[in-house]
Parts: structure tokens; C-alpha cells; sequence
């Protein structure tokens, strides 16, 4: 609390020109920075994972199971930040049993469990299922018993039982795609339908959210999956990775099209706020939104993701540019969540002035607990990994 | 083969078509006209008292007194980053550009922003909830700890706010804040336990100058209502719709 305010002193002495007294300090920090960034994750992923499904792109077969546990382990921490960046996080449960209907926030916890326990969840859980039941047999002790239990101690295995099992899991897919985009669309809600903040406040904002949300889970995807060959000493299949990198690339343009039609329209009919903006833009967010975002995180993998669908140079050269372009394409995403939720509370609603964001290493929102939060997912995801290796299930066609 | 496809295809277009120009058709026709001038213009609580507030910007001093007496009668923390109640003084240079200042909400006073030879004009703005009629705290607020009384006052349910901040993110001119050691929203309430005796709000009853009047506007004969027909008021932001009602006279476009 001390600190807290300390903090706050700081922060005024560095306001430039004049913002509401109450806005001096930055109400979203860090850590709802992240919210997004985590939610985008794991519907990205999960988009990646039902192309195969559904759509039927067998050549993606090797990332299924890896996407789908990746966007799973993701989903289970998501609402994490959230909650502990609540004055009143013990209170959080309300915001279920007593939801505002008008409110765009409300409605986050039946999107979230809806996601999480019925489409997520379902969709494993069908998929594992034969393969548990399997792998019980096969193991004894503990694993045995978490085996049984994780498949609820059914041990029907016959073709007619695991074609059910399949059949259901498409349908969940099927109904998992429109919830993927609910999900992250409505994050994307949450900033565009508050109109006391122009930065935030345009229709454009659920689908950017959306498409940045495909363009980071897709990354992550291809990451982890080159990792994960690498550790296990596995041959990388290139095609697969060839298609989620044309993939990326398409659905990185539309991304960036999408963003610079938003700044273009701000820019054509500059508004109220467009002086602020500008400058805001130009100064506090300029390496952020210029550098990070723009051109590490985005230009940069377009142009080379762009020249590899025209020239394919040898599978060693790819194999690096594979490892390396999800992780500037991560980091874009990240700067692109950090722009939008930090640079919306650095210009004053008065458009007179700016505040600055400052937050320290340590405590409860520092940059600590959130290199914690982005932690936790990859070690859930290495341990369901360990439990339930997509590699080792029974090759089923999705058919 | 390929004339059997197009065929195929141009019938199946003009089903889908007729299918979905009917469905809009149908749509259209049910909708009920919105009616929005009626809407701005009667007030959703129409019986009883509906409050709204008026500010004479001619009147202001900025002596900052209401500012210090909101913060003593609402125990509002004394740090400059709390306020339910602030002033601004605006200073319009001879060149055009802007001078906006509010050191400590106005509560220490005062000092000229620019020599008084290169001064167009200046002026003091007292700021504070709006309690709006369509306000977009309450909309956002996603267990409705914030709601608005039949009396048209916004208020906080502090024993229901979760302290999420999205109300203060949505509030467009800057009136809520987390108070620093109870982690729930704050912000003005009119001076709710004071009007419920019959009192004044603090900041109304302390100002020297009478430049803040509230009342109620659905008594045509209430103090509010004859400031409102005798100066030319407006709100701050009218575009944002928040159905805001602290009416200023002789406000300045460059408030904001």
C-alpha cells in the first residue's frame, strides 16, 4: 500500500500536460495485458487444432494432439491474471452466481467455463478415451489409478464404442470453432464496446482480436512442436510444418490488413482524440507499436513467410526460420495486447495529457507474477504431455 | 456438365437468397421503432425526485473548498490521485494553445499559468460525477454492485464490488477511483446519507459562491429547473450519449 502510493507519486511527477487526477494511476496492468494474450493462445491453438479436425488437413495430423493440449493448458490458467488483479479476488465467484446482464465482462465466466469444460474438455476427453483405457491396462500404480479415473472407469474399447467416441468428438469440434471465436471476439468486446476510450473503442476490435488470436496460437503451436521433436529426437515433418507456416502467413496478413485498416480509418477521419493519439503513438508506445509490434512482430514475418511460399530454400535453412519466426510473431502479439490495453490508459479521456505506466519486478502485479503466469501453462503442458502423449495414441483417421 | 453445375448453383443462390431477403423482410417488420428524442427527453424515472446538478462556470472562483470538503465528509484518501470532487482551470493563451491544471484537485488553490498580458481567458471548472441517466459505469459493471437509485443517483454497492476497474475504464470523465485501502470502486454519491437527511451535498453547501445548484428535475418549479431555462447549459462529451446530468452554463468548448 505504501509502495503503492509512493509508485503513484513518481507517476505525477512524469504526467505530461493535464489528465483527470483520478487517472494517474493505470487501473490495467501487466497483468490484464496477459488475459488477452492467454485467451488468444489457446484459441488460436485450438482453430489450428480443428482444421485437422474438421476441416479435414490430414497433413496437420502431427500437430493435432500437441495443439489441442497446448490450448487446454493455456485455457486452464487464463482467468488467473484476472482474478488476482481483482481488488476484491475473493469475491470473484460473484461475477457467476450474479451476473450484470448488460455487462460485456459478465458474461466472461459462462464463455470461459463454456469453452473450457464443454468444448476443450469434451473434445480431449473423447479423444483420449480408448487410449486411456489402453494405457491403464498398460501401466500399474498410481498411473494406473489416474488412468481409470481420468477415464471415468469405462472400459468399452469395441469399434462400434470408439466410433461414438469419435463421432461425438467431431461434433464438439464442430461446435468448438463458432466458441473459439466467441471466445476471443468477445475479448475483443470488452475493449471495443467502451467508448470513453477511442483508442479501444471501434467495431474492428473483436475480429483483430480474433485474427491475432489465430496468428499467436498458431505460432505457439509450431513452436511446441518443433521443441517437442527436438527433445524427443524426432524427425521434424516438414510438409506439416510448411502448412502451418502458409497458414501463419495468410492469416497474418489478414491480421495486419485488419490493423491498418483500423489506423487508416483513424487516421482519414481523425476524430476528437486524433491529436492525442497521434502523439501517443509517435512517443510513449512508438518502440512498442513501431518496432515490436510492427516491424519485428509482423512485417518481418510476413515478408519471409511471403518469400517462402514463392522460394523454398533447403529444409535445414526452413527448420531455423521455423524456430525463429513464432517467436517474433509471439512477441508482436504480445507488444500488440500490451498496445492496446497499457497505451488505452496512457492518454488522459481529456485528451490533454499523458500519464506513464510504471510497475515494479516483484509483488502482486509486478513482472515476476507475470513471467509466472506465462510460466504455469508450459509446465501443465509438459505434464500432460508426459500423461497423455499424442504421439503414443492409436493413429485414428478423423473421418 | 459443367452448364448442370451452374445451373444447380444459380438455383441454389436464389433459394438462399429469397430464404434470407424474406428472413430480413420479417425482421425489419418487427422491429419497433425506436423513439430517441422521446427518450432524451423524458426522464426513466419519471415519479418521484429525479436529481440533476447545474454548475455556473461564471460563478466559480476556484477556491477549491468543495474539492477539501468531499474529500473530509466522504473520508476520501488525501493523496492527489483520489478525488470524488476536483477543480480545473483552464487557461486560453492569446496564441490559441490550452493550459488545463489541477494541483491537488484545486484544494491548495490556485496559481496564474501564464503572464496575465499573454491570457485570452480563464476560467475554473469543478468536475464530478455526472450521474448519468444511461451511465456506462453501471452498463459495464458485471455483478451490478454499481447501479443507479429511482432518485437518478449513480452509486457503488462497496460490500458487492469486486474491484475488477472496468467501470473506471468506462467512465468518460474520470470520476471513479480504487480506493487505495478497501480494493472496491469509490466515487461521488451526491452526498447520498447527507440528501436522505434533507441536508445539502458537502461540496453544494460549502461553495461561497452558489455556483453549484442541484435539485429536482421533474419539479418544474425547482431551483435546477429555473437554472437550466435561464442560462444556456451543456453537458461535457455530449456525443457520448451517457445521458449526463450535470449541466454547466457558459462551458467552454475546450472543457473536456
Amino acid at each position: 500500500m505504501e509502495d503503492h502510493i509512493q509508485n503513484l507519486y513518481e507517476v505525477l511527477s512524469k504526467v505530461e500536460g493535464y489528465v483527470y487526477p483520478n487517472e494517474i494511476e493505470l487501473n490495467w496492468s501487466i497483468l490484464i495485458v496477459l488475459y488477452p494474450y492467454i485467451t488468444g493462445l489457446v484459441a488460436g491453438a485450438f482453430i489450428l487444432a480443428s482444421l485437422e479436425r474438421i476441416f479435414k488437413i490430414r497433413i496437420l495430423k502431427p500437430t493435432y494432439g500437441i495443439a489441442l493440449l497446448t490450448a487446454f493448458s493455456f485455457m486452464l490458467v487464463a482467468t488467473m491474471p484476472l482474478v488476482s488483479h481483482l481488488g476484491k479476488p475473493l469475491r470473484a465467484y460473484e461475477i457467476m452466481i450474479t451476473p450484470h446482464s448488460s455487462s460485456a465482462m459478465a458474461i466472461f465466466g459462462f464463455v470461459y467455463l463454456w469453452y473450457l469444460m464443454v468444448v476443450l474438455f469434451l473434445e480431449i476427453w473423447f479423444d483420449y478415451r480408448r487410449d486411456m483405457v489402453i494405457w491403464a491396462n498398460e501401466s500399474t500404480g498410481i498411473k494406473r489409478f489416474l488412468y481409470k479415473a481420468l477415464s471415468l472407469w469405462t472400459t468399452d474399447i469395441s469399434p462400434k464404442a470408439v466410433a461414438l467416441d469419435d463421432k461425438i468428438g467431431y461434433i464438439v469440434t464442430v461446435i468448438g470453432v463458432p466458441s473459439a471465436f466467441l471466445l476471443h471476439g468477445y475479448v475483443g468486446f470488452i475493449f471495443g464496446s467502451i467508448k470513453a476510450n477511442p483508442w479501444w473503442s471501434t467495431v474492428l476490435m473483436p475480429v483483430i482480436f480474433l485474427f491475432s488470436a489465430m496468428v499467436s496460437g498458431i505460432a505457439l503451436v509450431m513452436l511446441v512442436y518443433i521443441v517437442l521433436s527436438k527433445i524427443r529426437k524426432q524427425l521434424l515433418d516438414m510438409d506439416c510444418l510448411d502448412t502451418i507456416a502458409k497458414y501463419l502467413f495468410y492469416i497474418l496478413l489478414i491480421d495486419f490488413a485488419l490493423e491498418g485498416l483500423d489506423q487508416i480509418h483513424r487516421i482519414y477521419v481523425a476524430e476528437e482524440s486524433f491529436e492525442a493519439l497521434h502523439k501517443l503513438v509517435f512517443g510513449k508506445l512508438f518502440y512498442s507499436l513501431f518496432i515490436f509490434q510492427g516491424l519485428i512482430g509482423t512485417i518481418i514475418p510476413i515478408l519471409t513467410l511471403g518469400t517462402l511460399q514463392f522460394y523454398k530454400p533447403k529444409p535445414q535453412i526452413r527448420k531455423v526460420i521455423y524456430m525463429i519466426l513464432p517467436l517474433l510473431v509471439l512477441m508482436g502479439i504480445f507488444f500488440m495486447r500490451w498496445n492496446v490495453v497499457i497505451g488505452g490508459q496512457l492518454f488522459s479521456k481529456s485528451f490533454y495529457g499523458y500519464t506513464s505506466f510504471k510497475t515494479s519486478m516483484i509483488g502482486l502485479e509486478g513482472y515476476l507474477m507475470a513471467a509466472v503466469w506465462l510460466i504455469i501453462p508450459f509446465l501443465i503442458l509438459a505434464f500432460l504431455l508426459w500423461l497423455l502423449p499424442p504421439w503414443k495414441k492409436i493413429e485414428t483417421n478423423h473421418d | 456438365m459443367n452448364d448442370e453445375t451452374t445451373k444447380l448453383s444459380r438455383r441454389d443462390f436464389f433459394k438462399t437468397g429469397t430464404v434470407l431477403a424474406g428472413g430480413v423482410a420479417l425482421a425489419t417488420a418487427s422491429l419497433i421503432p425506436y423513439d430517441g428524442l422521446l427518450f432524451a427527453s423524458e426522464a426513466p424515472g419519471a415519479k418521484g425526485k429525479w436529481y440533476g446538478i447545474g454548475i455556473d462556470i461564471n460563478k466559480c472562483i476556484g477556491c477549491g473548498k468543495c474539492a477539501n470538503a468531499c474529500k473530509i465528509e466522504n473520508n476520501v484518501p488525501r493523496d492527489p490521485f483520489y478525488f470524488r470532487s476536483w477543480v480545473e482551470q483552464y487557461t486560453i493563451k492569446n496564441d490559441g494553445a490550452i493550459l488545463v491544471e489541477s494541483p491537488n484537485g484545486g484544494i491548495d488553490g490556485f496559481k496564474q499559468a501564464a503572464p496575465t498580458a499573454d491570457i485570452y481567458k480563464s476560467f475554473f471548472v469543478p468536475k464530478m460525477c455526472n450521474h448519468c441517466a444511461k451511465s456506462p459505469c453501471t452498463q459495464v459493471c458485471p455483478v451490478g454492485a454499481t447501479f443507479e437509485t429511482e432518485e437518478g443517483i449513480v452509486l457503488v454497492d462497496e460490500e458487492y464490488c469486486i474491484g475488477c476497474r472496468y467501470c473506471v475504464q468506462a467512465c468518460p470523465y474520470g470520476c471513479r477511483y480504487i480506493h487505495p485501502e478497501k480494493g472496491t470502486v469509490d466515487k461521488c454519491t451526491l452526498c447520498f446519507h447527507r440528501l436522505k437527511k434533507g441536508l445539502q451535498p458537502a461540496c453544494f453547501e460549502i461553495c461561497p459562491t452558489e455556483a453549484r445548484i442541484f435539485g429536482d428535475l421533474n419539479d418544474p418549479h425547482s431551483k435546477i429547473n429555473y437554472f437550466l431555462k435561464n442560462h444556456t447549459c451543456m453537458v461535457v462529451k455530449p456525443h457520448l450519449n451517457t445521458g449526463s446530468k450535470l449541466f454547466y452554463n457558459a462551458l467552454s468548448p475546450e472543457v473536456r
